[in-house]
């Protein structure tokens, strides 16, 4: 419920410009789930106003259908939304283990006593913030710190106090890697998600030695990956039924023990959105079906004849979604691909083993891994 | 420094890497003329599902830490369903130690955009969103500028290259939060939300991104499938151990005489990556390090010889992780080392879970007053005990990640701990540090 009084400071903070982006943003996401565009329509008010002011609030509010709790609860929660006004440069140093053991606390303690300022906190003359921040995701390059997130590398007491005068004094020091220099509102338009505009400023900044280090040694002895061959054909299944028949028969004749034959598990496929494409395979939904629900019956020849045919399957989706839970379950334990790596190393043995069984037992595979999951 | 020895030079395995020493390889032209945007062309010509078993077969698994097999992830997304399906990427690189993403998207950003189109088609997704960390500007900054050329090429947007498949990709920028890199905190990140997990089940292959079927990979996961596409699961093994396949960017930093990026098969071993990097520093000997991240358990100068693959590290008593692996030496220590991690989860803890968010901010207080020369015996059971509530007792990873090191220094260096509660080393920080931590 807009009222009259949110209504006059829309009016007079935020240009059309703003607003004009603002529309663009929202019109990246879904119709019906514009709320996706609430980060980076904070990124966008912090380009106007260098930080999220009330008046920013309630602009993405406005924009969004939101109330203001909502949009201040999110503002609030991430580190790069500031709530007071910031200077042009925003200048943070990495405190974290690594830098820090490099001399990057040494680094910020410099600038604390040399800028007169604390963490988080701005020169009378508006020209930069200071921050101490927790690991850049440059440890190669330690200690580091950022100028509006781009890159100074190796930096020393000394180094650091020569990058914040020169931008006192209205210069703009050229970081290690990254491109050059820009205001931190510039910036966060950047990070609103538009391309940066700047002429050249993509081209800006080339790898730095640490990151080319295994390649450059590669090189200099003539080392590469073996046995690359680009134009190795992709498989289809219906091949990869064939060989893994080929091996269960050849293993048979030989009376061992069936080969690790790759592939050549029983799938059922539903739909595609890939036109022009043949079926994977020629198997009736019946079969495949009979192959789900009997997994270990004789069915590796694919539509051999004496397959037996239950036709009272259950509709295929309905395996999809067991097995999707399964391995939602399995990929629980911390981060199926996060960065919390906290996985124990029980959890990574059960999710190795359930990929080795896959389509095998897919029901059992999801009775114990929801186990599993209630114990989490 | 020496010269590494030819059999440890025969380790490295540059292929996600390989393209970084082209200084324009970020640019269309470039990457196209170094076999970009083939692998896209081979796989549109395929059925997804051949695809996905391309993935399976290869054995490849995620980059991000976990490990979980990438092919058996995608088919678990349910076809057929009716529902629009999604492809994120997750680009919020920021465990500490970790920094392999960021080089990858800034100097080869094509071999990412290129992997995400190949999924998408694989499990059926028109749209795709590649969440990246909000400071990695300038990896942002080629990745944008990256979609914009493969849109303007033909390579994203509608009807790709005549096939029919559509596919929409945003690269969103995040805004500094850690835990976003947990995938259901990401989702609920991209969604607008405070950047949160979820309850689970449901997961993600079911209710993922705005409760569709939703695949969250890795970038270097991502990033790999072109390789595989074009070079074969086969050939994909033949790098690597048995159980984890393929290369893997092994990031070298702290006290060695050359840190950087080392890309080699799985289960290389620490000797070799130091042997790589030249060495120590002269004058420091190994005395620490971790695997993969700062959630990840301390290793010692013991396990050198540990094939550092998913299983290996684990057998070991540690977690892979992201294979960031940090180096420290006998002029660092173990127990400040973890204290400025313990800040980091503290700063970092979303707030949602008890066990981390009060665990985590207690502990590092018990770690101040320690390293102030006012610790006591008791801290170090108390320590214990607060792990012993935060691990397996929180909502995420996160929580978990926090007391590795925690356990694992008070298990191989509680000498260290000691020292500084008996008196015998001084004092790291100063007692005006130490407010609030009684």
């Amino acid at each position: 419920m807009p009222s009259r009084e949110r209504k006059a400071t829309l009016m007079t903070t935020f240009t059309e410009e703003t607003r004009a982006r603002a529309r663009e943003i929202i019109a990246r996401y879904p119709a019906d789930r514009s709320r996706s565009a609430l980060l980076p329509l904070l990124h966008l008010v912090q380009s106007e106003e260098g930080y999220v002011s009330p008046a920013g609030v309630t602009f993405c509010a406005e924009v969004l259908g939101l109330n203001k709790a909502q949009v201040g609860a999110v503002a609030t929660f991430y580190t790069m939304y500031k709530r007071r006004p910031t200077g042009d440069y925003l200048v943070s140093v990495c405190t974290n283990t690594m830098c820090n053991v490099l001399g990057g606390q040494e680094v910020y303690d410099t600038l604390v006593e040399h800028l007169g300022v604390g963490h988080d906190e701005t020169t009378a003359d508006g020209k930069i913030t200071l921050e101490h921040a927790e690991c850049l995701a440059a440890c190669d390059y330690g200690p580091v710190m950022t100028v509006n997130y781009d890159f100074f590398d190796g930096v020393d007491p000394q180094g650091a106090v020569g990058v914040v005068d020169e931008l006192r004094a209205g210069g703009r020091p050229m970081p290690t890697r990254g491109a050059r220099l820009c205001t931190l509102k510039e910036m966060a338009v950047q990070l609103a998600g538009f391309a940066d505009e700047r002429d050249g400023a993509v081209a800006d900044g080339g790898p730095g030695a640490a990151t080319l280090r295994g390649l450059r040694l590669a090189e200099q002895h003539g080392i590469s990956a073996p046995g690359y061959d680009p134009k190795t054909p992709i498989r289809s299944k219906a091949e990869a039924d064939r060989a893994a028949a080929e091996a269960k028969a050849k293993a048979e004749a030989a009376k061992a023990p069936a080969p690790a034959a790759p592939a050549a598990k029983p799938e059922q496929i539903t739909g595609s959105t890939a036109p022009d494409v043949k079926a994977p395979d020629d198997k009736s939904p019946q079969v495949r079906t009979a192959e789900t629900r009997q997994p270990d019956a004789a069915t590796a020849v694919p539509d051999a004849p004496g397959t037996k045919v239950p036709t009272d399957g259950p509709p295929p989706a309905s395996r999809d979604a067991q097995a999707a839970q399964a391995a939602g379950v399995a990929a629980n334990t911390p981060a199926g691909d996060g960065k919390p790596a906290g996985d124990e190393a029980g959890a990574q043995e059960r999710n190795l083993k359930e990929a080795e069984a896959e389509t095998g037992a897919a029901g059992a595979g999801s009775a114990v891994a929801s186990e599993t999951g209630a114990q989490k | 420094m020496t010269t590494p020895r030819p059999e440890t030079l025969a380790k490295l395995t540059p292929v996600l890497t390989r393209r970084w020493i082209s200084p324009d390889a970020w640019r269309i032209g470039s990457y196209e003329n170094l076999d970009g945007y083939a692998a896209l062309r081979k796989a549109l010509k395929a059925h997804p599902d051949d695809l996905i078993q391309l993935i399976k077969d290869s054995g490849l698994r995620g980059r991000g830490g976990a490990g979980f097999p990438t092919g058996l992830k995608w088919g678990f997304i349910p076809q057929g369903d009716g529902k629009p399906h999604y492809l994120v990427v997750n680009a919020d690189e920021g465990e500490p130690g970790t920094c392999k993403d960021l080089p990858l998207m800034t100097h080869d950003p094509h071999s990412l955009v290129e992997g995400v189109i190949i999924a998408s088609y694989a499990i059926r997704a028109n749209r795709a969103y590649i969440y990246i960390r909000g400071e990695a500007v300038h990896a942002a900054r080629r990745l944008r500028n990256a979609v914009a050329e493969a849109q303007a090429k033909g390579y994203l947007g509608r009807n790709i290259l005549g096939t029919g498949f559509d596919l929409e990709l945003v690269v969103h920028s995040g805004a500094g939060a850690y835990i976003c890199g947990e995938e259901t905190a990401l989702l609920d990140s991209l969604e607008g939300f405070r950047g949160q997990p979820r309850l689970r089940p449901p997961f993600p292959a079911t209710h993922g991104l705005y409760a569709s079927p939703t695949v969250v990979n890795n970038v270097g996961t991502i990033a790999s499938v072109p390789y595989i596409v074009l070079g074969g699961a086969d050939w994909w093994k033949s790098m690597g151990t048995e159980k984890s396949s393929g290369p893997m960017i092994y990031s070298l930093s702290g006290r060695i005489a050359n840190p950087g990026q080392f890309e080699c098969g799985l289960g290389v071993t620490l000797r070799e990556l130091i042997e790589l990097a030249g060495g120590m520093q002269p004058g420091h000997q190994l005395r620490f390090w971790t695997p993969g991240g700062s959630s990840t358990p301390l290793l010692t100068a013991e396990h050198l010889d540990v094939p550092l693959d998913f299983e290996g590290v684990a057998a070991a008593g540690s977690i892979l992780g992201t294979t960031a692996t940090q180096i420290f030496s006998d002029q660092d220590c173990p127990v400040y080392a973890t204290y400025r991690w313990l800040e980091f989860y503290h700063h970092e803890s979303c707030g949602k879970c008890t066990p981390c968010r009060e665990g985590n901010y207690w502990m590092v207080r018990v770690y101040r007053r320690i390293l102030a020369g006012q610790g006591t015996h008791e801290d170090l059971d108390t320590l214990l005990d607060t792990c012993d509530n935060i691990l397996g007792r929180s909502f995420c990873g996160l929580g978990d990640g926090a007391t590795s090191s925690v356990t694992s220094s008070l298990q191989y260096f509680k000498q260290d701990y000691l020292d500084y509660i008996e008196g015998r080393t001084a004092p790291k920080l100063s007692d005006k540090q130490l407010v609030g931590a009684h």
